[in-house]
């Protein structure tokens, strides 16, 4: 056990370093959340009433880290193409490393940037107004932490398959759309129409996204928090057990 | 060392509408003994990668066994893994990033300390002409250098086994010859056991004491390189003539030769032990009165080895494998692309 922590040590060390030295993507991809926070947030504020929010912030933010999670870690299977044609994951590949290790590195580098992402996220959204519960907060970042490595071992699952960005883009959009809107990470689901609420039942990531609404206003005692951390860990253990069958597999 | 028996792989493609299987490769049979340096030959797409993939467990054989120093490909991958190095098509080490850094974390996953992979790692990097290049990026670096810091990589562990894959493509000539005497180096200084592919016939023949060749997923022959050009019958004796005794040059040559053919004023055909026989044929063509404007002699290469054993040229057989390579997902094609996007990567940078 201790050579797998070793292993993973080692690969996770070098893909920080890596993306240390390059860090354009980080930024990006923090970016995207702060906008939605500072130019949407606003919009949300005459609204939250009729869905019966008490705080446009402290309903936002969970949603706008559930989407930091998901689409943040769906782009990082993109690094990982670029290092397949660079040899690097067959270098990895014929050590005698655990193939989970070769993941869990990669994994844990996603982690650590989406967590540095999420408290940027948080810090903001407190300055903006959000009133959580800090309880909340804390199990509310675990669940997306769960969520964010579900979704980048899928997607370096998905690399290490199609190892090309041209197939690989167009699948991670045809993804995200309905995740987006089937989700209620802007509005919630029980605004719209039954069939369409129906529909979204049907979509793991949207009691993701109340579970950790749920948790951020504290109230634990609901279904919310127990579904959403039941579905991020289904999805976690399924995506890495993808994500490892691709660095074992022969053809990859 | 290696010892493989009716290894095959198969490879799904799609022509058209069809679903296609392909053979990548198709039972091959391999035994390489402790020491040994040989010479893995045959054309793009041939399925030489694809059998050194199966070898270095980085692809499970759809049917067939292999043995890797003394380990099974299948069930002791991992002892497999421990004991060989594998320098790939590609590579292995990230462009941005720091060549000792690579080395370090590549000799770690090994799970050697880190004080004994940056003394292995500078050792090698003395050995093999890298000296203060530890903290260059490879983007920074030449095609031999960045290929030395490959083979760097292949070895930090000390492996007894390594398995080259096409080691010199894309070097210029120079840094090709230097590459050849490392190669040399790995056995005559350390005593491992090496198995290269390539597809240029100098390359077998200046490193390895045995070529094996390789040919639409089969072996098609298996010597050294002296008995394999002994196959071929002879050696080619091209005589030109003056126009008008063409006939009775080719009447003569066909006395001592096979298979005579005449091209303008150029008459040749395949002589056994063409050395002690030329003297009197020239004497004879003399008598006859022809007029010989020149003669030459050309020792078989591996070309005509390859060409008696598949009824093609290595040439014909590449162009052959390169309209086939679209429809394949082999990682030969795959490892051509790569280099064609690098190239286009250069240019744009």
């Amino acid at each position: 056990m201790s050579t797998f922590f070793r292993e993973t040590y080692i690969v996770f060390r070098r893909q920080l370093r890596m993306n240390l030295r390059n860090p354009a993507w980080v930024i990006i991809g923090a970016l995207q959340p702060i906008l939605y926070l500072l130019l949407f947030g606003p919009l949300l504020k005459p609204l939250v009433g009729q869905f019966g929010a008490t705080n446009a912030y402290t309903f936002l933010v969970p949603g706008l880290l559930v989407q930091l999670g998901m689409f943040g870690a769906f782009f990082a299977g993109f690094g990982l193409i670029a290092e397949w044609r660079e040899g690097v994951v067959e270098a990895e590949r014929v050590t005698p490393a655990s193939r989970t290790a070769l993941l869990m590195g990669r994994l844990l580098r996603d982690l650590l940037q989406l967590l540095v992402q999420a408290m940027i996220l948080i810090a903001l959204g407190t300055a903006m107004g959000m009133r959580p519960s800090w309880g909340g907060v804390v199990a509310g970042v675990g669940i997306t932490v769960l969520v964010g490595g579900a979704c980048a071992a899928a997607s370096n699952a998905l690399a290490l398959t199609t190892k090309s960005e041209d197939v690989m883009a167009p699948v991670i959009n045809m993804v995200m759309m309905p995740v987006l809107l089937l989700s209620g990470i802007m509005l919630p689901m029980t605004l719209g129409p039954a069939w369409l609420e129906r529909i979204s039942d049907f979509m793991p990531f949207r009691w993701i996204v109340d579970g950790v609404r749920s948790s951020f206003v504290g109230d634990f005692a609901a279904s919310g928090v127990m579904w959403g951390t039941a579905w991020a860990l289904a999805l976690f253990a399924l995506a890495v057990w993808w994500g490892t069958a691709t660095f074992r597999k022969e053809n990859a | 060392m290696i010892r493989a028996r009716g290894l095959v792989q198969t490879f799904q493609t799609k022509v058209g509408k069809e679903k296609k299987e392909v053979r990548a490769v198709d039972g091959v049979d391999l035994d390489v003994a402790e020491g040994e340096v040989v010479g893995f030959l045959g054309p793009n797409g041939a399925g030489k990668t694809t059998t050194l993939r199966m070898l270095t467990t980085l692809l499970r054989p759809d049917a067939g066994t292999a043995t890797v120093a003394g380990y099974d490909v299948v069930r002791e991958s991992v002892q497999v893994r421990r004991s060989i190095g594998y320098v790939s098509q590609a590579g292995g080490v990230s462009s941005s990033a720091r060549a000792g850094e690579e080395v370090m974390d590549h000799g770690m996953l090994y799970g050697l300390s880190r004080a004994q992979v940056e003394k292995r790692g500078k050792e090698l990097f003395t050995q093999l002409q890298l000296d203060g290049l530890w903290e260059r990026m490879p983007k920074n670096m030449s095609g031999g250098q960045k290929r030395r810091l490959d083979i760097v990589m292949g070895l930090i562990h000390d492996p007894t086994l390594v398995f080259l894959d096409e080691p010199t493509t894309g070097l210029d000539p120079q840094a090709r010859a230097n590459l050849w005497e490392h190669i040399a180096r790995l056995r005559s200084e350390r005593g491992a056991t090496v198995f290269l592919t390539t597809h240029y016939l100098d390359e077998a023949d200046a490193l390895s004491d045995r070529i094996v060749i390789i040919d639409q997923g089969r072996i098609v022959a298996s010597d050294t390189s002296d008995n394999l050009k002994a196959q071929v019958s002879g050696d080619l004796v091209t005589l030109e003539v003056a126009a008008d005794h063409v006939t009775v040059a080719a009447e003569k040559l066909a006395t001592v030769a096979q298979s005579v053919r005449t091209s303008g004023t150029q008459v040749s055909g395949r002589v056994a032990r063409a050395g002690r026989v030329v003297p009197g044929l020239l004497r004879d063509v003399e008598a006859a009165g022809v007029a010989l404007e020149s003669i030459e002699v050309h020792r078989p290469t591996l070309d005509d080895v390859f060409l008696t054993l598949t009824g093609r040229s290595l040439r014909d057989a590449e162009s052959e494998a390169g309209s086939e390579s679209e429809v394949g997902p082999d990682s030969e094609s795959a490892a051509q692309t790569t280099s064609a996007d690098q190239a286009r990567e250069d240019v744009s940078a």
